[in-house]
């Protein structure tokens, strides 16, 4: 018999699964229920984009890209960036297309850190950046961001965090699962720290597309001096609806990018082929399509932030991606608590807070990925759970 | 086109209060809004869309294609008044193309359908010419989904 516990890996072994799935296990076992859990647009993929996709099938384009991703969606990436975010970016040397942002991260993640050198990662995040970081043998340092600031990485927490075995600071703004964002000066506050403690900065902005507000989404390596100490992480999944394509990429010095490209081309070898077709038809001629979807969100955000609050829920206005992160500390009850009972009693699934990091208790995860009918239905029952526990 | 008459024509329940939030307009005005579109006709009325395949004894419907003689001095107007004066024709259209009017007929039977195209319609004097299409499936109606294979649900699943 094989002892497969001393046969694996000590270190994938010790890593938990992520919170947010159990959830989902138990919505799924369950008739009738309306799911605000899904961290993805429900959106479809613009026609336009689908279409060349399938252009490129029918013309039978079906062998591998290069490593580093076709020449010219690394250009159209870095016109791309140029265009919505001010930064500039050599296609052929500081650009890397990958297998969804996920993939970059984790690249990003493995070439800059040696054993026992420390990642610094704010939470409540992505759950992703923990276990990547054991993985590679870094050790996660988490900072907690607070409601009161509105989950924003406040400079003095940073500083506060700080060790000489600081290597790596991530950047996961705008953020899932809060919804918060870094304006110009949180990002220049941020910039001097990392300058004076000479780290290294993994900006996932993912979901850099969609704030809402006004206020545009300003990447770290547009602040002065951060371009050369930042990897930027981002995609085309939730800007263009394009999950399941699986396609990101990372945008980087050329040292590091050097680096990622090759362990990117002994592990991965190249991002899919049609997705890359795709994605070239998407930088060129979806930025409409952007728009339109992000309009939709911010319907969708206004009509979920307002609910909670008329409930009486301390929700802090999320000014991006498309979750909010409501506050159900009044209630008395734990976040699993909260989340159990919603969905047994009420048959609404959301994901709690402390999912995303310890410091996510006492909140809970509301995707608006959804259409505003199925929003209204959901918050109707959210509202009569509210009522029924407060008796 | 106005956000407010794309959000009620896709869902009329919604409440003022659910409007203002999700439109980011004061409840007040968004009455007003409502009620002078309602007075002024550009809302016609709130209705229900239901998916008559699911209920026991449906009807049957058909599209109608009607070739007409416009009488003198009165165009088409006149016929299409009498046309639509039957309670069977729910919805009555002035087509540019081959025919002249499409008419969407319901009835309890096809043999009703066929009867009253036989001897209310095509008795008209001005109707020179019909041809019936019965409706075998809807797939969609007023942009709501009615085909089952794809409207199961979401079909997202959770990954992380």
């Amino acid at each position: 018999m094989v002892d497969y516990e001393k046969m694996l890996n000590s270190k994938i072994q010790k890593i938990k699964p992520s919170g947010i799935r159990r959830f989902f296990d138990i919505a799924n076992e369950m008739d009738h229920v309306i799911s605000l859990s899904i961290g993805e647009p429900d959106f479809k993929t613009p026609w336009h984009v689908r279409e060349e996709g399938i252009r490129s099938l029918e013309k039978g384009k079906t062998w591998y890209s290069p490593n580093r991703g076709f020449a010219n969606l690394r250009n159209e990436i870095s016109n791309y960036f140029n265009r919505r975010f001010n930064v500039q970016y050599n296609p052929d040397k500081e650009v890397l297309v990958t297998v969804g942002g996920s993939e970059a991260i984790d690249a990003c993640i493995r070439c800059m850190v040696d054993p026992g050198e420390e990642v610094l990662i704010p939470q409540p995040s992505f759950v992703c950046y923990e276990p990547l970081a054991q993985m590679a043998d870094a050790v996660p340092v988490i900072i907690e961001t607070k409601a009161e600031n509105s989950f924003r990485l406040t400079a003095e927490e940073l500083e506060n965090h700080i060790t000489p075995k600081s290597k790596l600071l991530i950047l996961p703004f705008p953020n899932n699962p809060t919804g918060a964002v870094m304006r110009r000066p949180d990002l220049e506050a941020i910039a001097q720290v990392v300058e004076k403690h000479n780290l290294f900065v993994l900006s996932d902005e993912i979901y850099g597309e969609l704030t809402y507000g006004g206020e545009r989404h300003v990447s770290f390596a547009e602040i002065d001096g951060m371009k050369e100490r930042t990897v930027v992480i981002s995609g085309f999944s939730k800007t263009y609806a394009m999950t399941g394509w699986r396609l990101g990429y990372a945008l980087g010095p050329e040292p590091v990018l050097e680096q990622m490209t090759k362990l990117h081309q002994f592990a991965i070898m190249s991002a899919p082929t049609t997705a890359q077709y795709a994605a070239i038809e998407a930088l060129k001629n979806g930025d409409s399509d952007i728009e339109n979807m992000k309009k939709q969100y911010d319907m969708r955000r206004r009509l979920v932030v307002g609910s909670f609050q008329k409930m009486g829920l301390d929700c802090f206005e999320p000014h991006g991606a498309f979750y909010c992160f409501p506050s159900i500390k009044s209630t008395g009850l734990t976040s699993e608590e909260f989340c159990l009972g919603l969905i047994n009693s009420k048959h609404v699934a959301v994901v709690p807070g402390n999912a995303f990091g310890e410091c996510g208790e006492g909140f809970i995860r509301v995707s608006y990925s959804y259409s505003l009918n199925h929003l209204g239905e959901a918050l109707n029952r959210i509202e009569e759970y509210l009522k029924e526990i407060k008796k | 086109m106005d956000e407010l008459l794309k959000l009620l024509s896709s869902n009329s329940k919604f409440t003022t209060e659910e409007l203002s939030m999700i439109l980011d307009e004061p409840v007040d005005y968004l009455e007003k809004q409502i009620a002078e579109y309602e007075a002024t006709g550009v809302i016609k009325g709130y209705h229900a869309i239901v998916d008559w395949d699911k209920v026991p004894h449906a009807d049957v419907k058909a599209m109608i294609e009607i070739k007409v003689t416009p009488e003198k001095d009165k165009g088409f107007d006149d016929i299409a008044a009498k046309i639509m004066s039957f309670e069977e024709v729910e919805s009555l259209y002035l087509m540019a193309g081959s025919y002249d009017f499409a008419a969407y007929v319901t009835g309890r039977t096809m043999q009703e359908v066929a009867m009253f195209v036989s001897r209310r319609l095509s008795t008209i004097e001005s109707v020179i010419a019909t041809s019936t299409h019965f409706l075998l499936k809807k797939y969609k109606e007023s942009g709501i989904n009615f085909y089952e294979d794809d409207s199961e649900g979401d079909k997202r699943s959770l990954v992380l």
